[in-house]
């Protein structure tokens, strides 16, 4: 069966790049007036050509953000597991070299953690740990999932790449969706910021979407990290990548998170800066790509660009968000995976989407439908 | 080129049997068409007979014979009409259609899908006639056809594309190709259907019952020729959007 790796290495990043930085004023005025967008307009609206015209995407991306979505924002609130972790990762504070204490929460923990969640309104959950199989392998994922899949309406996760029968395990046990990052698809850049553990193996990530799309799971999450390479280049095989489970394992939703570098404990400074209005000009493109797909900001941005950007495409969006296990109730002193950005309480951030003529929906899903 | 399982396509115009006034005008009419693919109703000729009017009139070496199950109404009674016609015909393509529906020919998704599926397992080539529903044609790709063949509009109707918006939907999903089949009744829709893109488009009774079948032929030729060739050069926008001054959205980013 054909798979995306397939169709990924019939692309070359450095003629890919090259294909977006020669794009004009004259197509990006084509792909603005295009009523449908296809793989070359996305490239023409993320290409330099296209900065001009930041204003008309904007509009453009609000309008179809409000035809598909409606004025609503959805809230999901992260929740770190473990921060454990056999991998090393340039940028990450849970990195195994560095010398952190490490913490696994435990059943009884990870209630408290989910009360105190629960009590601020959410009933979409994001589980996030690191890659240790021992620890915090399946075992430990699926007993997390039964142990709050009562709670929650909507549960999420993001931890390792896992085969196909434990994503389907995991689905029976109420997971509803999978954020799974290439991080980069820049193949020896990837190797260069994961020289060590599972991770090193870019092509078993690169095929992930595709077991989750086998599996059956409902949404899949993509993205890249932004600062690692060229963000126009990474962009662009995020939306590829889109395009082509969209088109394979057409029953599955599908979100993109734009997470860009923040500072942890580890500090690699980004190769590439992706300005505030380089994000902005991104998130505008992947609507004007896609109408349905959604798209999330998390609480690494500033209190200003959130402020803003939930109106120009967003469609869901985290609060008061801890990134370390046992942030929120059990050990909210513990060292972070990396600095987030706006602080702002739940009740702040709710207050300022109501303000902005947003409707804040805390629950689309049902758990009990399987 | 268009390639459909094996075999490629420089024409992506595909065409249909009946309603001539003669198998001899029928034959002229395709050939000068120029398709490469003709459906045939396996109801319309004596497979047993090489030398049955229709389909020694369809001996060349151009055209690629596509027998259809036109008249069945299960996918019980495909399933046997396709393997009558690989025996008799030597080809392992089959056109399926189910409509146990006598007056407008509507397609039974059900049927339609079991009998695919079916068909496949068996080692043909299947190429359904469906109504333009983008979920079962999904479906049916998932079992395995070799491409999908939506309704434009209702058979023989010759209204064009009443279920554009939804042949769009399929075009934008598919992996497998796309033929816009019923409905076609001008050369503009085929064109038309080209320019959505559309992988090829099968016609029949717009040239059949026109005056001048072979003049109409041609005509259709040069139609499809002419939307891929849009389709591929890219159309223009409808609307160009000019810069404006004031930048109410995108102000806090300065
Ligand atoms: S990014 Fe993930 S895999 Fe890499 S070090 Fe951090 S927690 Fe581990």
């Amino acid at each position: 069966m054909r798979n995306f790796k397939s169709v990924f290495d019939t692309y070359n990043w450095d003629k890919t790049l090259e294909s977006i930085f020669v794009k004009t004023e004259h197509d990006v005025l084509r792909a603005l007036g295009n009523s449908k967008h296809d793989l070359e307009d996305f490239k023409a609206l993320i290409s330099p050509a296209a900065k001009p015209y930041l204003e008309q995407m904007a509009q453009l991306s609000r309008q179809l953000t409000k035809k598909r979505f409606g004025n609503t924002i959805q809230m999901y609130s992260p929740m770190y597991l473990s921060n454990e972790c056999q991998n090393i990762c340039t940028y990450c504070g849970f990195s195994m070299t560095n010398k952190i204490p490490r913490r696994t929460l435990t059943d009884a923990e990870i209630l408290k953690e989910v009360a105190y969640i629960k009590s601020k309104g959410y009933d979409h959950i994001l589980l996030v740990t690191g890659e240790a199989n021992k620890i915090v392998g399946v075992d430990y994922i699926n007993n997390a999932l039964q142990l709050i899949r009562s709670q929650f309406a909507n549960i999420t996760i993001e931890v390792q790449p896992l085969l196909q029968d434990e994503y389907e395990l995991l689905i029976e046990s109420g997971l509803y969706a999978v954020l799974v990052y290439q991080e980069t698809y820049h193949r020896d850049e990837y190797k260069k910021h994961h020289p060590k553990g599972k991770k090193s193996n870019f092509d078993f990530r690169l095929d992930t979407p595709d077991r989750l799309g086998k599996a059956g799971i409902h949404k899949i999450g993509l993205g890249t990290l932004f600062g690692l390479e060229d963000w126009r280049a990474d962009s662009f095989f995020t939306a590829l990548h889109l395009k082509y489970l969209q088109k394979t394992y057409w029953k599955t939703k599908y979100s993109i998170s734009f997470p860009r570098l923040r500072p942890h404990s580890g500090g690699l400074e980004p190769k590439v800066e992706m300005t505030d209005p380089d994000l902005v000009q991104l998130i505008c493109a992947f609507r004007l790509l896609d109408e349905d797909v959604e798209l999330s900001i998390s609480t690494r941005e500033s209190e200003i660009f959130r402020n803003n950007i939930v109106n120009l495409g967003i469609t869901s969006i985290s609060a008061e968000s801890k990134t370390n296990p046992g942030g929120y109730a059990v050990a909210p002193e513990s060292l972070e995976q990396f600095e987030i950005s706006d602080e702002r309480p739940t009740e702040e951030i709710t207050e300022m989407l109501k303000a902005q003529g947003l409707d804040v929906v805390w629950k689309d899903w049902s758990n009990n439908w399987g | 080129m268009l390639q459909i399982a094996d075999k490629k396509f420089s024409s992506r115009l595909f065409t249909g049997t009946g309603k001539f006034s003669s198998s001899s005008l029928m034959k002229e009419a395709l050939l000068a068409s120029e398709s490469e693919l003709v459906t045939v109703a396996l109801k319309r000729v004596d497979v047993e007979d090489t030398q049955d009017d229709i389909l020694r009139h369809l001996q060349h070496e151009r055209i690629n014979l596509l027998p259809n199950t036109s008249g069945v109404r299960t996918a019980k009674e495909a399933v046997f009409a396709a393997q009558l016609s690989r025996e008799a015909l030597e080809t392992n393509w089959v056109k399926l259609e189910i409509h146990p529906d006598p007056k407008y020919l509507l397609p039974d998704p059900l049927e339609t899908l079991n009998a695919a599926e079916e068909l496949v397992k068996l080692g043909f080539v299947v190429m359904p006639y469906i109504h333009a529903d983008p979920v079962l044609c999904k479906r049916l790709e998932e079992v395995g056809v070799q491409s999908v063949m939506p309704l434009g509009a209702p058979i023989g109707s010759n209204k064009g594309l009443k279920t554009q918006d939804f042949l769009e939907i399929i075009i934008d999903q598919s992996n497998v190709p796309v033929i816009v089949d019923a409905g076609i009744g001008a050369p503009s829709h085929a064109a038309f259907a080209m320019e959505l893109g559309a992988d090829a488009v099968l016609v029949n009774t717009a040239i059949a019952v026109s005056q001048h079948p072979v003049e109409m032929a041609k005509a259709f030729k040069m139609a499809v020729t002419a939307g891929r060739m849009a389709y591929e050069a890219k159309l223009a926008p409808v609307v160009h959007k000019k810069a404006e001054a004031s930048s109410p959205l995108t102000s806090f980013l300065n």
